[in-house]
């Protein structure tokens, strides 16, 4: 009886979140919507894994909407690149919701929460859209859809501050003026190639073998959009207010995914399709992206280290994590993409149990989080904190952490293309990590101010605890997410030795 | 010459396109942000449906003389984008107020002034 449902689980992934956030929409419920949201996160979790065993069986799947063929029709593609990033989505915003509970009915009015999850299904269901689509103008509107809920979802902080609505606004600008950057660009593929389809296009494209200058006008005007979207670094400016100023669910769910999404579409863009003209790619890759890579990796540190506001702090070493993923991804071979793969997976659960750890010290402490408020912290609430730490030392690179096995495959990424400068940036970026980081830990365990410990609540350190204990373990048995990346990075690199 | 002649339509995407970016970056004031952004997503809609104008090409409704038919996907794109559109200028709009409720002023430098006393 559910075959039905199952033929169709590449749409459902995407229509279910979708749909049920009209439904809870205007629930004036406190638990109801949490609670649908959870069933309905349940099912997204189980399609995802039913879509897993597809791949292994096929390794290819294209989903055509109503059933009109690819090039005329929107369809979706699920094959090695994004099944491995499309499980973790799945598993991580079902944690995040568990955790999200709690933390939503402190940091906003009860009455609100049907809103809140309905906007939380929204941006859920779009990110998925974008890590599923395979048509360029649907991925722009899947890009602001979910831009509308996180705005949106960032907006509910100015409760807590009201500066969480100027972080909204420069998000909303600066969001559309990234996201109509790609929609011209889309314009001038589109009116070379008369194709919106990413296969297609590549195909169509072929056809203009020696390039036109309007075809490199439009991936340039892609390619930026994309970038101010995922964050990368001159773009980067509205990231940090954004992620500070959410409430702390959101930006626990933002920062784990939001960026690591488009992040893989961008790869994909590059790989996929602005392959066949590889003078183009080196051009914006040598010269563009490796560039802003090691600036954002080192500039990102350092003004982390010089942040006082915990959840800005680690935003901004978002901005440095991000450098890396892009770092790796300029490499142009096979151990760069599937190094970069390794970190988008890797950071995606380090950031969001970091997030996730300083958001409850916030509810706990019932104000912004800052170095100074952290005193003593780790005496007096001793399980948060303690994930917190194994979070941090993951971050930082540490052994037997997930965060140890991406620098190492980046390491090894680097020292196989010769890049030793790199590999001087990054130790250094590495060790500077050392000191914002140390500057928390130094706070909550050896501080004068020694505090009993007191009662923290399951409910929200349960879900902390499974980010952390997944970090321990993926960084001991780190073979499923070494596996994932590498048949990411042979799907998109057996295009690019062709 | 005659390129801009030809491509005229490119000028005036491009004249609309800067326009909009200039206001959005040069005013202080934040409604005035979200009308440069609205004019700013318009450029691209004229420049969507200028690109499927096929010469001499029509709609094949209500007439049998329709010798070539211009796209009709570029303005289904643009339906698409033009919602898009007006919901970010809807979201934009309702924050400006809130923005307004909270800080009794809309103008970036006032706003900023007032953070930087808070932040004291």
């Amino acid at each position: 009886m559910f075959d039905i449902f199952l033929d169709d689980a590449p749409a459902l992934v995407v229509v279910l979140p979708l749909l049920i956030s009209a439904i809870i929409a205007f629930m004036p419920s406190k638990i109801w919507p949490w609670i649908i949201s959870i069933i309905t996160l349940f099912l997204h979790l189980f399609l995802s894994l039913h879509l897993l065993k597809e791949i292994s069986v096929s390794g290819l799947i294209i989903y055509e909407f109503g059933n009109w063929e690819p090039p005329w029709g929107i369809s979706f593609k699920i094959d090695g690149v994004n099944i491995g990033l499309q499980l973790l989505f799945s598993i991580f915003v079902l944690v995040s919701t568990f955790y999200s509970r709690k933390i939503f009915l402190n940091e906003i009015d009860y009455r609100d929460s049907g809103k809140a999850y309905s906007l939380w299904l929204l941006a859920v269901g779009s990110l998925n859209g974008i890590i599923l689509t395979n048509d360029i103008f649907n991925l722009f509107v899947f890009l602001e859809i979910s831009a509308l809920a996180s705005i949106s979802l960032i907006a509910l902080g100015a409760g807590q501050n009201r500066k969480a609505l100027l972080a909204a606004f420069n998000y909303l600008i600066i969001g559309a003026i990234g996201a109509t950057f790609y929609v011209i660009g889309v314009g001038f593929a589109y009116a070379m190639t008369g194709t919106l389809n990413m296969n297609d296009l590549v195909i169509q494209l072929a056809q203009y073998s020696d390039g036109q200058l309007a075809i490199f006008a439009g991936m340039s005007f892609m390619l930026i959009g994309l970038m101010v979207k995922a964050a990368i670094f001159p773009v980067h400016i509205w990231l940090p207010p954004a992620y500070s100023y959410a409430p702390s669910a959101v930006s626990t769910l933002l920062a784990a995914l939001a960026t690591k999404t488009i992040l893989y579409f961008f790869v994909r863009l590059l790989y996929e399709v602005f392959i066949i003209y590889p003078s183009y790619l080196s051009l914006f890759l040598d010269f563009v992206l490796y560039p802003l890579s090691l600036l954002a990796i080192f500039i990102g540190t350092v003004i982390a280290i010089y942040q006082d506001d915990i959840k800005k702090l680690l935003a901004f070493s978002s901005i440095a994590q991000i450098g890396y993923i892009t770092l790796a991804f300029s490499l142009k071979d096979h151990s760069g993409v599937a190094s970069g793969f390794v970190h988008i997976l890797n950071h995606a659960l380090i950031k969001g149990g970091l997030f996730m750890a300083v958001g409850y010290f916030a509810i706990l402490y019932k104000d912004r989080v800052t170095l100074n408020s952290l005193k003593g912290f780790g005496y007096k609430y001793p399980i948060t904190s303690f994930a917190l730490l194994i979070c941090g030392l993951s971050l930082i690179g540490l052994p037997l952490t997930n965060g140890f096995i991406s620098k190492l495959y980046l390491f090894q990424a680097l020292y196989t293309n010769q890049m030793y400068f790199s590999i001087a940036l990054v130790a250094v970026s590495s060790a500077l990590a050392v000191v914002y980081f140390w500057k928390i830990v130094e706070q909550m365990w050896f501080s004068e101010i020694k505090f009993k410990s007191e009662k923290e609540d399951a409910y929200i350190y349960l879900p902390i605890w499974i980010v952390t204990i997944s970090i321990i373990v993926f960084g001991i048995y780190s073979t499923p997410i070494i596996e994932f990346s590498n048949l990411s990075a042979d799907y998109l690199i057996s295009g690019y030795q062709n | 010459m005659s390129n801009f002649i030809y491509f005229w339509n490119h000028f005036a995407f491009i004249l609309l396109m800067v326009g909009g970016l200039f206001i959005i970056i040069t005013s202080q004031n934040y409604l005035k942000k979200v009308v440069g952004l609205a004019i700013f997503q318009t450029a691209v809609f004229v420049f969507f449906v200028s690109l499927a104008k096929v010469l001499d090409g029509t709609a094949p409704i209500l007439t049998k003389m329709a010798n070539a038919y211009s796209n009709p996907l570029p303005h289904v794109l643009i339906l698409t984008a033009i919602v898009v559109g007006v919901a970010t200028s809807a979201l934009g709009l309702a924050l400006v107020l809130q923005i307004y409720k909270n800080y009794e002023t809309i103008e970036e430098k006032e706003i900023e002034s007032l953070e930087l006393k808070s932040d004291k």
